[in-house]
């Protein structure tokens, strides 16, 4: 009698089946794919309206720019937005996942969207892949029918609900400035301005975080996504007007055409023989 | 524990003897955290926390990590305490042997730095380091100046400084509010705001600071103080109010 093999569905979490296996083909040279890190600076506040969100626009792979200039604040709701730092793969999968969810949620109880809700969400779905697996640290920020609410959600899946929060690798640089400027009750210009400061701490002090700053700013009833608020670091050229050839400038040497279509001589078409 | 040029080399020579630091044994015990330092009109002004910390317990709450060298330096040291007063040491005996020319002339702070980064770099050679950031300022001759020295021997000088976490923390603010020909107490503002970024987001900081100042007077340490910290925010008094399992 032939065995049958009862697949067994996974009850949640990684399969480490082919870790051996990994192992073994890393002892023999083979060097396993890298992957996209945004070392990042993101940071969020509550002011007296609302959430203002910022994040900077470099995505790394070890040591080079990947993407000088990519998205690190995803939409979750009409209401509330989430920046992601670690893995980009990670937290661009997790935002996307817990969105729709979100959707569903909505069309299931035909309500606006709450900042917990998306926060739970997010917080077991990583525990789940536990030992911080899923590499991704959010910052959630979102207007509801309770208030303005502010997260940090770290990979392991703990969260935190604060009225400033920073995360990435320019974590430091941006907590610096907020931990001497913030107070209660900042106006929206203030905020903005606030959050656009730290951002630029971290770009200029960590070598992870670079290129432009992304603002959102999210109140009842209305978010601004202001995507490359600051461009603090612009492509410059030698002369301000950039390049320019003009014609003659270059000496020619000799010149030779080379047609590409060949020119084929038709000859006189013989009609078939009956 | 080394730098990554460091392991590459060591790799293609004696792969078997790799080993960190720690795991050779070596540990610091009493370390103290941060010191900052910037130049201001009159002179170099540092600021550290008088902690020791004995691993993560809070051991020794006095210990004076900034020291006065000869007539013109200022000697500020994060790291291992032990390693630090060993440096005293030395430099108690160099100032010594200087004096004793009686010619006049007194080592100034470029020459205390130079000779602090002989030291350190050659016991790292022996992979033995002093287990120390340290930070040296001083005035001569109207000229200010003010270096580091790493434990791996790294040598730089610049108008503003800072060792440990100070690097993350405090080195931003600097880069954007400091500037040319500050007043006593605006460097003094200055390095309080750091001190309480630092106390606020370094575990190893406490609230007892000391400044130290030097000019071309003379040098002073300033009796130890304690700054006024903030914790009403709104939203610390409920975090769980709309998210449970939140803190």
């Amino acid at each position: 009698m032939s065995e049958v093999a009862m697949v067994v569905p996974h009850k949640g979490g990684f399969s480490f089946d082919l870790c051996r296996r990994n192992e073994m083909l890393s002892g023999k040279g083979l060097k396993p794919p890298s992957f996209l890190k945004t070392g990042t600076t993101i940071v969020g506040l509550v002011f007296q309206d609302g959430v203002v969100l910022g994040a900077d626009t470099r995505a790394t792979e070890g040591p080079i720019v990947a993407d000088k200039n990519c998205e690190k604040i995803h939409f979750m709701a009409p209401n509330i937005y989430c920046c992601g730092a670690g893995t980009a793969a990670d937290t661009e999968a997790v935002t996307d996942m817990v969105s729709s969810q979100l959707q569903l949620h909505r069309y299931a109880t035909g309500r606006e969207s709450r900042v917990v809700t998306a926060l739970s969400l997010l917080k077991t779905h990583l525990f789940r892949y536990v030992q911080g697996y899923v590499s991704a640290a959010l910052v959630l920020g979102g207007v509801d029918v309770t208030g303005p609410h502010l997260h940090t959600i770290f990979p392991h899946g703990s969260t935190d609900t604060l009225p400033f929060a920073t995360m990435g690798s320019g974590s430091l640089a941006a907590m610096a400035v907020f931990e001497s400027k913030y107070r209660e009750g900042l106006n929206r210009a203030e905020g903005i301005s606030l959050v656009s400061e730290a951002i630029c701490s971290g770009i200029f002090n960590d070598l992870g975080s670079g290129s432009n700053v992304d603002v959102c700013v999210i109140t009842e009833g209305h978010v601004e996504y202001l995507r490359n608020y600051q461009l603090p670091n612009p492509r410059t050229y030698i002369s301000s007007r950039g390049y320019s050839f003009s014609k003659g400038q270059t000496e020619v040497l000799s010149a030779r055409v080379t047609p590409l279509k060949q020119k084929e001589a038709v000859a006189e078409a013989d009609f078939m023989e009956e | 524990m080394y730098c990554i040029e460091d392991r590459f080399l060591m790799s293609k020579c004696m792969p078997e003897w790799i080993l960190t630091l720690e795991e050779q044994g070596w540990y610091p015990y009493v370390t103290g955290t941060s010191v900052i330092g910037i130049k201001y009109k009159d002179g170099i002004l540092m600021a550290a926390d008088t902690g020791g910390s004995y691993g993560s317990t809070l051991r020794y709450k006095s210990v004076e990590r900034m020291k006065v060298i000869g007539k013109h330096s200022l000697l500020g040291a994060s790291g291992e305490i032990s390693d630090f007063q060993e440096i005293l040491r030395y430099l108690d005996e160099l100032i010594l042997y200087d004096n004793m020319w009686d010619d006049g002339n007194s080592l100034g702070p470029k020459e205390i730095h130079n000779y602090l980064n002989r030291v350190m770099y050659n016991r790292r050679n022996k992979f033995n380091p002093l287990w120390n950031s340290l930070v040296l300022g001083g005035v001569k001759n109207g000229n200010k100046y003010l270096g580091v020295v790493t434990m791996l021997g790294a040598h730089y000088a610049d108008n503003h400084v800072a060792t440990g976490f100070g690097n993350h923390l405090a080195v931003p603010i600097l880069r954007s509010e400091w500037k040319e020909g500050m007043s006593f107490e605006e460097a003094v503002k200055l390095l309080e705001k750091c001190l309480l970024v630092l106390l606020y987001r370094d575990r190893s900081s406490i609230n007892k600071f000391q400044i130290a100042k030097i000019t071309e007077e003379g040098a002073t340490i300033y009796p130890a103080y304690s700054l006024k910290t903030f914790w009403g925010f709104s939203a610390f008094q409920n975090p769980g109010q709309f998210a449970e399992g939140t803190w």
